[in-house]
């Protein structure tokens, strides 16, 4: 075996935990389908063993349809009435029909006919309907495999003989059911979104996920340890022994947190010495909405709202998007949603702007420098957030800002748009805040006279430390240098907000920071008056705030700002934080 | 209008063509100018309802009445979805 060095490998966090184990990797690979040409008095036999393994393939989706009824509920059960009646459907079985009548046999004429199905849902791009495509190759696998004879690789997966994480490019509702064996401690793909099947699936099982990795499979054997944290949406494979180590404290900590925590819900973030801050979360979907409440967070601090651009054919329009924001919005009243507008670039492209590879992408062209130069894709996008603001607390947040200029545009644009809508005589919330992404070194450092036009500060971490540290935390080679606690990161951290307190107006953060524990704690003592983390760790960090002093965090805070190395910070953030006792009501 | 959180999904398609399958009538629902077989799961997962679209209904048979109504009832009723 060879020695493997630590990787980590960034997704979508589609089901909460963590958990760590011995990887299963399912190659789910696409089957070789044979082609034959059949004699014409072939013709009507080979009809009858289609139907034969369409049969087989329907009778073993009822069975799965019962155990996941009594497992999961109706609801999930349905997914799989669904998967019965494709293999029911008249006009695509008169296809496969036809096709055999040409003299073709039957595992050919079926895939060929399915695939098209497939191949056309999947072009069209929209996530929900890729997600279709992958309901109908979970089926069209089957009743090739029903043809040939061989057994699916994931009928394994029912009879295991000890712990496994499976790690898979896919995994399609019946995969994901048969993991119901105690077996499986957590999964991770290479595709899907947070409404798959499989991330929905994975939430009712309660066992970690993560989605949407793009490459783990290739990156990972049978048997080597990974972790799977489905609340980041990370997975690390081969971790260190430090690694390792800092993941079993924190399981530890999440077996009590998970269940303890949720008592906090309707309590505020506060330390035990009164300071308080807001707690909120971020979201990249309308549909996380409910996750967001359910974890006791006061409103959306940050919406990236690029998903409603990405993966589709054509712009979204005014009031596809107004309908968007006005429900999230709605939903999470009194509590503010932050709407950050698109951020594209960078690592997401708009399909139709699918422009020259840049060298550079996180230098190049994105966030705002694309919405000015794009004034119609913004103003569309301005004009539809305005109307939502009519229907709750709603503010606006600018992207990537590295200069006064850029503010002054936008705003300009926002003046122009709201004078449109007052003419059209459109309800909008004329006072609706407007902030910005603090997350270049050159906003910061010109904090006092962006503050001048913005009513408050949101701190880009995840951007800001890579810009700070000139290191791509993407590259495996640099990415030790990606360290948040560095003090040249907190100096920047720390200028924004007395800037921010100077002036009059609030400053939070909503990158990755605000998720970890430990940067909390620092943040806190810096006096950041706002947190957004990902609604899965929020109970979390509510408890850390819950049952720590301020005065201990500021003390610690100023130290590292000082200078103290990374590492003593954390040793100091972990000593301090295991004082207290969590204020909570019994 | 498609008005269930996920729009057409899998589950929805499903419930529409159990609702569709008990009328006589040919039902067909129509998008832009696309027009498919309320029927067939494979042509309505095609038709691309995300939420907020808007489908025209239409009914063609003995029971075109019932059938219609149905139909329309299931969709304004979010498709009987639970969540």
């Amino acid at each position: 075996m060879t020695i493997k060095i630590e990787k980590v490998v960034n997704g979508i966090a589609a089901s909460p935990g963590i958990a760590m184990g011995n990887a299963m990797v399912l190659s789910n690979r696409d089957m070789l389908v044979p082609l034959r040409r059949l004699e014409p008095t072939q013709l009507d036999d080979e009809i009858g063993r289609l139907m034969r393994a369409i049969d087989l393939s329907k009778g073993q989706l009822r069975e799965t349809r019962q155990m996941v009824a009594k497992d999961m509920g109706e609801s999930y059960a349905r997914i799989f009435d669904a998967h019965v009646m494709i293999l029911e459907d008249k006009r695509s079985l008169d296809q496969v029909v036809t096709r055999i009548r040409e003299g073709y046999n039957a595992e050919f004429a079926f895939n060929a006919v399915f695939s098209k199905h497939e191949k056309a849902l999947w072009e069209k791009g929209d996530v929900y309907i890729k997600d279709r495509a992958g309901d109908i190759r979970d089926v069209r696998k089957r009743v090739l495999s029903n043809l040939s004879g061989t057994r699916r690789e994931a009928e394994e997966l029912s009879n295991l003989d000890s712990d496994v994480i499976v790690i898979a490019n896919d995994l399609s509702p019946a995969d994901t059911a048969r993991m119901r064996s105690e077996r499986v401690l957590a999964f991770a793909t290479d595709v899907g979104g947070r409404t798959s099947h499989t991330a929905i699936m994975a939430r009712s099982l309660e066992i970690p996920a993560t989605v949407g990795l793009k490459n783990v499979v290739s990156q990972v054997e049978d048997g080597d340890l990974v972790i799977v944290d489905g609340n980041r949406g990370r997975v690390v494979i081969a971790p260190s022994k430090d690694t390792l180590a800092r993941y079993t404290l924190e399981v530890e900590r999440y077996a009590k947190v998970t269940k303890g925590l949720l008592r906090f819900k309707d309590l505020p973030a506060v330390t035990i010495d009164d300071r308080s801050i807001m707690l909120s979360a971020n979201i990249e979907s309308h549909e996380e909405v409910d996750s967001v409440i359910e974890h006791g967070a006061e409103g959306i601090g940050l919406y990236r709202t690029e998903f409603i651009y990405i993966g589709r054919e054509g712009l979204p329009g005014e009031d596809e998007q107004h309908r968007i924001y006005k429900a999230v919005a709605t939903r999470v009243a009194p509590h503010p949603v932050i709407i950050r507008t698109m951020d594209l670039g960078g690592d997401k492209f708009l399909s139709p702007f699918e422009s020259p590879k840049e060298m550079n992408p996180y230098l190049g062209w994105r966030g705002i420098r694309f919405g000015l130069a794009r004034k119609d894709i913004m103003k569309t996008q301005l004009r539809a957030i305005l109307r939502a603001s009519a229907s709750g607390n709603v503010k606006i947040m600018y992207p990537m800002i590295s200069g006064l200029e850029e503010v002054i545009s936008a705003n300009e644009i926002l003046k122009e748009t709201k004078e449109e809508l007052g003419r059209e005589g459109q309800a909008f919330d004329d006072a609706c805040e407007i902030g910005i992404m603090v997350e270049t070194p050159a906003a910061v450092m010109i904090a006092e006279e962006l503050a001048e036009h913005v009513d408050f500060f949101s701190i880009g971490s995840n951007d800001l430390i890579q810009y700070a540290l000139a290191a791509d935390r993407g590259n495996e080679k640099v990415a030790y240098l990606y360290e948040p606690l560095h003090p040249a990161v907190l100096r920047f951290i720390k200028r924004t907000i007395d800037v921010g307190k100077k002036s009059g107006i609030w400053v939070g953060l909503c990158g990755e920071m605000a998720s970890d524990v430990i940067c909390a704690f620092v943040l806190l003592g810096l006096g950041i008056d706002e947190l957004s983390a990902s609604p899965y760790v929020v109970p979390e960090i509510k408890e850390m705030v819950r049952s720590v002093y301020f005065k201990d965090a500021k003390a610690i805070a100023e130290e590292a700002v000082r200078g103290t190395d990374p590492e003593k910070t954390k040793k100091m953030v972990t000593r301090s934080m295991g004082k207290g006792t969590p204020d909570m009501p019994l | 209008m498609i008005t269930n959180l996920l729009g057409m999904h899998l589950r929805a398609a499903a419930e529409l063509v159990k609702t569709a399958s008990q009328f006589e009538s040919e039902i067909r629902l129509s998008r832009d100018d696309i027009v498919v077989d309320a029927k067939s799961i494979m042509a309505l997962l095609g038709l691309e309802g995300a939420q907020g679209v808007e489908v025209a209904v239409s009914a063609d048979g003995k029971d075109e009445e019932d059938a219609l109504r149905a139909v329309v009832g299931l969709i304004e009723a979010k498709f009987n979805e639970d969540e």
